[in-house]
């Protein structure tokens, strides 16, 4: 299908872009790997006057250590960060919930920056993002900030990035050495979650010290367990006790129902992912 | 020019890598949308998007006045008010069949019927034009449920028609004379303590093609001739239908399929769109081309199966089936499509499949309803009807507590009772049923999955293993000119070739058959190169163009081999008969004998002989020939079949079921078909694998879902789930072959007998992984969450299904927000 016409631009830098997006004003959009923005350009249910490119800035790409965060640019791709060592090493739940976004194609255009910004309930980065406390820090005409994941979600396809801002970087505090998994449970292979559930484990001595879960699309934004959170910790990671943990899963939840599950099965699957998800875990 | 073939190496046989696979890989061909006359002319249809609803206004004035837009037109602008397209299969003197316009006139009867038409410099400014086309609905009720619509007092979808019935067709074993009475065999059975009877109902959803190039029309009338090209499967058909449509002689239409991306039935129709192209090309005097989106695709291009099947088999207790009764509707959604209604009809001769059934009655009744048209898709009532069979041979099973594999080979046709009549009195010629079952079952090891079945049970694992059967067959080869007449068929069967033997010994092979992927060049290529014993790189296949190929029934219902494949060798054979007069002639040698072999002839008993090359060279030159002989080798041949092809195979699936979650997972795939004489075993498998795919899509992944207002809600590849390779495991395929005996190659089709085969295999799969747990039946696809529902209820625990919200977020277009059209992303 042909998009209604718009104007393109492509800035070499991070300022040049926020200015091209102001000037754009109401209806300018940020084209970063266009996997979201092209097919709702195609089907014609947006049509911006212009569209800014991204990919004209390198250093958005750019996957690197701070301290004690790594700092992923927004618009590294989902390649970039499967392949990283650094994610690999220090931020572990993120590598494996990239894997299961789409396939090999949609991983090398689509982006980190971009998959989050677009803040589809039923993407996967998410939950990763809200349960590992991620800080989004968000370039306007007045400089930048720094906002936490907690307050990053407001609604679907809503975040706190304002008009007039560009995301650059998603920090991720480094959970060197912790236990995590991503279980995902979809309707096809390759597609978004029907529900999954991102688990990451602090276990000392064979119990479990810190936990932090995360819910994909079980609500109109990532949602964190606490619920659950707070009913493993000191527990030993058995099937169990893992079991009963996970039957605070749904609290706090707000299902959708679509054609593919009804909220009831939703909350189902909830409860037996993220039993899954904690004992894969834990080994 | 005395190259020989190598006479020990026969192409019959050879796993040749597809010769025209290097242009479509490396996209060096040109598809229909890539065909671009000087001073072509756009066009974007304005279609509507409800589904029923009366036209009280279309304001065009706007987009009139669109940058680059030549016109914007409705159906009366084209003069074409009285053009209705074909449907060319009456199934029943009194069907009723609505005039279906080019565009709608005052009443829209589906969701995505064109209601105007823009035409522009380019196809971006057509479609920027459309959007600015204001159309004025004033909306009826929608038609979605086939029994209501069939209910006393339904809102009827033609209501010139009266009755949203179409059609009712009726094939009874009694009145045939074929076999005995349904009515008497159930009503006998239900006397009997020693007999049951088993009653289901079954569903067919509705599914898309979704073949791999959306279609394309562009019409080119500078010349003397109109020029159409088409993404159609049956370019011949195109020709002859645009005649009966728009009154251009055929003679005045040249129509080329170009390389054509795939089809599965869904390009087999003559479309509003192509006959809209000829008018406005014919109106304007340019070239103009008509390419839709997928979304326009999946919405618009006729959809397959959707059918409720009411299935009564009655059997003894020892197992011996008594009769069968199959009563379907079958939605023709709103108009009829070219060979639409004959599809359930297809089925009628299959639901009695390889069993020995002595009491078989068949009914459709066929029914509008305010939806897109179904029409033939790979298997056209063979997949409906065997898995119709096939499901409730697995339910007497349960009933009698038999071994499902076991009750099939008591039932089935036995290797020695070949050629055996049906009951619906079709001849199988061949078939070894027990062979193919034995390989099947070896290649599974189904022995070993039935103990880690008993084991799983045992031990009440999370995850639950069933065996899925499916032991089927299917008439193919479409077919026997007068069998077609007999069931008002509006065509025959039969298939053309021509051979010409060039001056340098070359061959060109011009057939009928219309190729969209299935890989006709290189099969045919190796037929020929066998028959006449010349290197298959000699030999260079011509289809697709009226121009060069004039004659021909085209590409469906697997018949290109069977028919098309024999109508070559016919021509060959008498290429070789006009070459040996010439040769006899030139080896100054008595007819009778001159020996033919490997592209040689030769004088019997002596060492004199000249290859093929240098009889066509003769001929070409022509200086000396027989008396009373013309100088031509060339050769005609139309074949048209005694009697369908009849491939078989059995088909065995190990399917898991997560009992916690509903997961379904297909961890191995056996099926072993018995094609007769292969030709080329790749091309074979690569027949096998793609049905199988398509088949266990139906079973597990694929629905055209409507909305309570008849609005298609999956039409995006986002939401209709179409599995991709991640999606299936690999695939262990193997054939037998037991020879046809109603052709000269001995082949049977193989091109929809995957997709007919594979559903029911991983339906009866899936339930036998559950049945136990109380489990009789879940529709396909058999969902994960319709996994989990059953169970659930089945260990009565009901489940409190929320109101399906389709328009919620992640309801399929995933990254897209339908409650937000406007598309505010951020
Ligand atoms: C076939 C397919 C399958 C998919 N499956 C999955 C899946 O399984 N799981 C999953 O999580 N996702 C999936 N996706 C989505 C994929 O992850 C996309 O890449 C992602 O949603 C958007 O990233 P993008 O870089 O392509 O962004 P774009 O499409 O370019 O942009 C998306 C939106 O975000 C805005 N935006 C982008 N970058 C910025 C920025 N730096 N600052 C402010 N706004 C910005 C844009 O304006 C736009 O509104 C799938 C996509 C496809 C096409």
């Amino acid at each position: 299908m042909i998009p209604a016409k718009f104007d393109y631009v492509r800035p070499s830098s991070v300022e040049e872009a926020v200015s091209a997006l102001q000037q754009g004003g109401d209806d300018a959009k940020i084209l970063a790997g266009g996997q979201s923005l092209l097919p709702v350009l195609r089907l014609r249910l947006a049509a911006p006057s212009v569209v800014i490119d991204l990919g004209g800035i390198p250093e958005l790409r750019q996957i690197s250590e701070d301290g004690d965060r790594i700092a992923i640019g927004a618009m590294a791709p989902h390649h970039d960060v499967l392949r990283d060592d650094l994610v690999k090493q220090h931020v572990s739940l993120l590598s494996q919930a990239t894997a299961t976004v789409a396939d090999p194609q949609v991983r090398h255009r689509g982006t980190l920056g971009g998959a989050l910004a677009h803040a589809d309930p039923a993407g996967d980065l998410g939950a990763v993002a809200l349960a590992l406390d991620a800080e989004f820090v968000i370039a306007g005409s007045s400089g930048t900030r720094t906002v936490p994941a907690a307050e990053f979600f407001v609604d679907y396809f809503t975040t706190a990035i304002g008009e007039g801002e560009i995301l650059t970087q998603v920090r991720f505090p480094k959970y060197t050495g912790w236990s995590t998994h991503y279980e995902k449970f979809n309707r096809t292979a390759q597609a978004w979650s029907m529900v999954a559930v991102a688990a990451a484990l602090r276990v000392e001595g064979g119990s479990i010290a810190e936990a932090r879960i995360g819910l994909t699309n079980m609500g109109t934004t990532p949602i964190r367990a606490t619920g659950v959170e707070q009913a493993l910790v000191g527990q030993p990671a058995t099937a169990d006790s893992v079991r009963a943990a996970a039957e605070h899963a749904t609290e706090g939840t707000a299902a959708p129902s679509d054609a593919d599950a009804a909220a009831d099965y939703r909350e189902h699957l909830a409860k037996v992912l993220t039993g899954r998800a904690v004992l894969a875990a834990a080994g | 020019m005395t190259a020989t073939a190598d006479t020990t190496a026969l192409e019959f046989g050879k796993a040749r890598v597809r010769k025209e696979d290097a242009r479509l890989i490396t996209g060096r061909t040109r598809y229909t949308d890539a065909i671009t006359p000087p001073g072509t002319l756009h066009v974007a249809v304005v279609r509507s998007p409800l589904a029923h609803a009366r036209i009280t206004g279309i304001d065009t004035a706007e987009a009139k006045r669109a940058p680059g837009v030549h016109g914007v037109y409705t159906v009366s602008d084209l003069g074409a008010d009285e053009v209705g397209m074909p449907c060319a299969w009456p199934i029943t003197p009194d069907q009723k069949a609505p005039q279906r316009p080019v565009l709608a006139k005052d009443t829209v009867h589906f969701a995505g019927e064109g209601v105007a038409v823009v035409v522009a410099r380019s196809a971006a400014e057509a479609k920027d034009a459309a959007d600015l086309v204001e159309v004025d609905y004033d909306p009826l009720d929608p038609v979605l449920d086939m029994e209501a619509a069939l209910a006393e007092g339904a809102t009827l979808v033609h209501p010139d028609l009266g009755t949203n019935e179409s059609a009712t067709w009726v094939f009874d074993s009694g009145e045939a004379g074929t076999g005995g009475s349904v009515a008497d065999a159930i009503a006998a059975a239900e006397a009997d303590p020693d007999q049951v009877v088993v009653r289901r109902r079954f569903r067919q959803q509705r599914l898309v093609p979704a073949f791999m190039e959306p279609r394309s029309c562009v019409v080119d009338p500078t010349g003397e001739q109109i020029v159409i090209w088409s993404a159609t499967q049956v370019p011949h058909i195109l020709r002859t239908m645009t005649t009966v449509t728009l009154g251009i002689p055929e003679s005045k239409l040249r129509v080329i399929a170009p390389d054509v991306g795939g089809g599965f039935g869904g390009k087999i129709g003559v479309l509003p769109e192509e006959m809209m192209t000829v008018l406005l090309a014919r109106k304007l005097g340019r070239p103009v081309k008509w390419t839709e989106t997928r979304s326009e695709c999946m919405l618009t291009a006729h959809h397959g199966r959707d059918q409720i099947q009411d299935l009564t088999i009655t059997a003894k207790k020892d197992g011996t089936i008594t009769g069968l009764d199959v009563r379907l509707l079958a939605d023709m959604g709103a108009y009829l499509g070219l060979v639409g209604p004959g599809v359930p009809v297809l089925g009628a001769f299959m639901f009695n499949a390889i069993y020995k059934i002595p009491a078989y009655r068949f009914q459709t009744t066929n029914v509008f309803t305010t939806k897109t048209l179904t029409d033939a898709y790979r298997g056209a009532g063979r997949p409906e009807a065997t898995f119709g069979v096939e499901r409730i041979i697995d339910e007497l099973a349960v009933e009698l507590g038999r071994e499902p594999l076991e009750l099939r080979e008591q039932n089935w046709i036995k290797h020695e009772e070949f050629p055996f009549t049906t009951v619906c009195g079709l001849t199988y010629d061949s078939g070894n049923y027990e062979q193919a079952t034995a390989r099947a079952k070896e290649l599974f090891d189904y022995d070993a999955l039935r103990r880690e079945q008993a084991e799983r049970r045992e031990r009440g694992d999370k995850v639950q293993l069933g065996i899925g059967i499916s032991t089927f067959t299917e008439m193919c080869g479409l077919a026997p000119s007068r069998v077609l007449g007999s069931l008002a068929y509006g065509a025959g069967g039969w298939e053309a070739a021509s051979i010409r033997m060039l001056a340098t010994g070359k061959v060109e092979v011009i057939t009928g058959a219309s190729a969209h992927g299935q890989g006709h060049e290189t099969a045919f290529s190796q037929i020929v190169a066998d028959k006449l014993g010349v290197p298959f790189e000699d030999v260079e296949i011509l289809h697709g163009d009226t121009a060069s190929s004039p004659k021909g029934l085209d590409t469906y219902g697997s018949r290109s081999l069977v028919v098309g494949g024999i109508a070559i060798t016919m021509a060959a054979d008498k290429v070789i008969e006009k070459a040996k007069k010439i040769a006899a002639h030139l080896l100054e040698a008595d007819e009778a004998d001159i020996e033919f072999s490997a592209g040689q002839f030769t004088v019997r008993g002596t060492d004199k002989g000249k290859a093929i090359q240098e009889i066509a060279f003769a001929a070409f030159m022509a200086h000396d020939y027989p008396e009373g002989m013309e100088p031509s080798l060339d050769s005609d041949a139309v074949y048209d079949p005694e009697n369908f092809s009849f491939p078989h195979g059995t088909h065995l699936a190990a399917m898991e079921v997560d009992t916690e979650t509903g997961r379904v997972n297909l961890r191995h795939y056996v099926c072993v078909d018995d094609i007769g004489n292969v030709v080329n075993p790749l091309i074979a498998e690569g027949q096998v694998h793609g049905g199988l795919a398509q088949g266990i899509a139906q079973a597990l992944f694929e629905e055209a879902n409507y909305d309570d207002q008849g609005t298609l809600v999956n039409g995006t590849f986002v939401d209709y789930t179409l599995p991709s390779a991640a999606d299936l495991p690999s695939f262990t395929t193997e054939i037998v072959s037991t020879p046809a005996t109603s052709n000269p190659l001995g082949v049977k089709g193989v091109g929809e007998a995957g997709t007919i085969a594979s559903t029911p295999a991983i339906v009866n799969g899936v339930l036998d992984a559950v049945r136990h747990l109380g489990v009789a039946d879940i529709q396909m696809p058999t969902t994960s969450q319709r996994v989990w529902r059953a169970i659930q209820e089945a260990q009565g625990r009901s489940t409190q299904e929320t109101p399906i919200d389709t328009h919620s977020p992640g309801a399929g277009l995933g990254s897209i927000d339908p409650n937000n059209p406007q598309g505010e992303v951020q």
